[in-house]
């Protein structure tokens, strides 16, 4: 079971910072073209694998216990924020992302840009797809590491982000235009829930407590977190919780 | 060093500091009932409640 969760809990973040990526990507390839473009981008990702593989080993020698305490409260303050801005958006408090929008704003943004050449690429469509990769993909990388050590499996994280990667890279390629009708704010409010509910299970176990039933009671606390976040989602709507 | 320290901040605390603060006492509490050999494991999901029930009323005032 926990293995399904680190898969899926990987695969969902990896997507919905892979389709925010893509857009950028994209505006960058068809601005500043598309060599600039997909060299940043490849660029990106080995960055992104060196810190995978630099920090994964040296996670692994942390003790468990010690590591569940400060991934899990890590975890769990990250994924409060997911959770409060996805039940915001829900509840129709704060605007959908809106990858069309961005996309024209990125698309402005590098058409006006000056071109200056370095080492035979257009730089500022090298940077643009280089940062934009690289600060949506850490996210990603700090989710396999905190997930993939703290259960023991990093390869397995990984896989389920890479396999993210490829299907939303495969859709890109296929369509060349933003994803816009990719559910994100369920895929959101999905990490959200995952990140919170291992948030919960980790640090508690973290700090010594003991869960009833050990982690047979994670589909439990994943439940109750589901159930909470539904409940204030349907208190915002009726704006309870503003006028209470 | 300052970007650097910022990038973390946005990352971990985000645009409201109560959840994360929220987050470090409800873990150091647990910490001290189960120094205390009290079962500890309801006060998390507990705290997540509150902390969600507290930010929300923020961000939506």
């Amino acid at each position: 079971m926990s293995a399904v969760f680190l898969v899926l809990s990987a695969f969902l973040a990896s997507a919905v910072e892979m389709v925010e990526a893509l857009t950028i990507v994209l505006a960058a390839g068809i601005t500043r073209g598309w060599r600039s473009s997909l060299t940043g981008l490849a660029a990106a990702i080995v960055a992104l694998a060196a810190i995978v593989a630099a920090l994964g080993p040296a996670l692994t020698v942390v003790p468990l216990k010690d590591l569940r305490l400060v991934v899990g409260g890590l975890l769990l303050a990250f994924g409060l924020q997911w959770l409060r801005k996805a039940i915001l958006r829900s509840a129709g408090l704060k605007a959908l992302h809106d990858e069309d929008a961005l996309f024209a704003e990125e698309l402005a943004a590098a058409q006006g840009a000056e071109h200056v050449e370095r080492a035979g690429l257009d730089w500022y469509g090298f940077t643009l797809a280089f940062k934009g990769v690289l600060l949506e993909g850490l996210e990603v990388a700090f989710i396999v590491l905190t997930f993939g050590s703290t259960q023991g499996s990093i390869p397995l994280a990984a896989a389920g982000a890479a396999g993210a990667v490829v299907l939303v890279a495969g859709v890109g390629v296929a369509v060349r235009a933003p994803l816009a009708r990719v559910p994100e704010n369920t895929m959101k409010f999905a990490v959200g829930v995952m990140l919170t509910t291992f948030g919960i299970f980790w640090s508690a176990e973290g700090a010594g407590a003991n869960w009833p039933g050990d982690d047979a009671s994670l589909p439990g606390v994943l439940g109750f977190v589901i159930l909470v976040s539904a409940a204030y989602v349907g208190l915002l709507r009726n704006r309870r919780l503003v006028t209470a | 060093m300052r970007k650097f320290g910022r990038f973390w901040w946005d990352f971990v605390v985000g645009d409201d500091w109560v959840g994360a603060a929220g987050v470090v006492v409800a873990i150091g509490a647990t910490a001290a009932l189960v120094a205390a050999h009290v079962a500890a494991w309801w006060l998390l999901p507990l705290a997540v409640v509150l902390l969600l029930y507290v930010t929300l009323r923020r961000a939506a005032a």
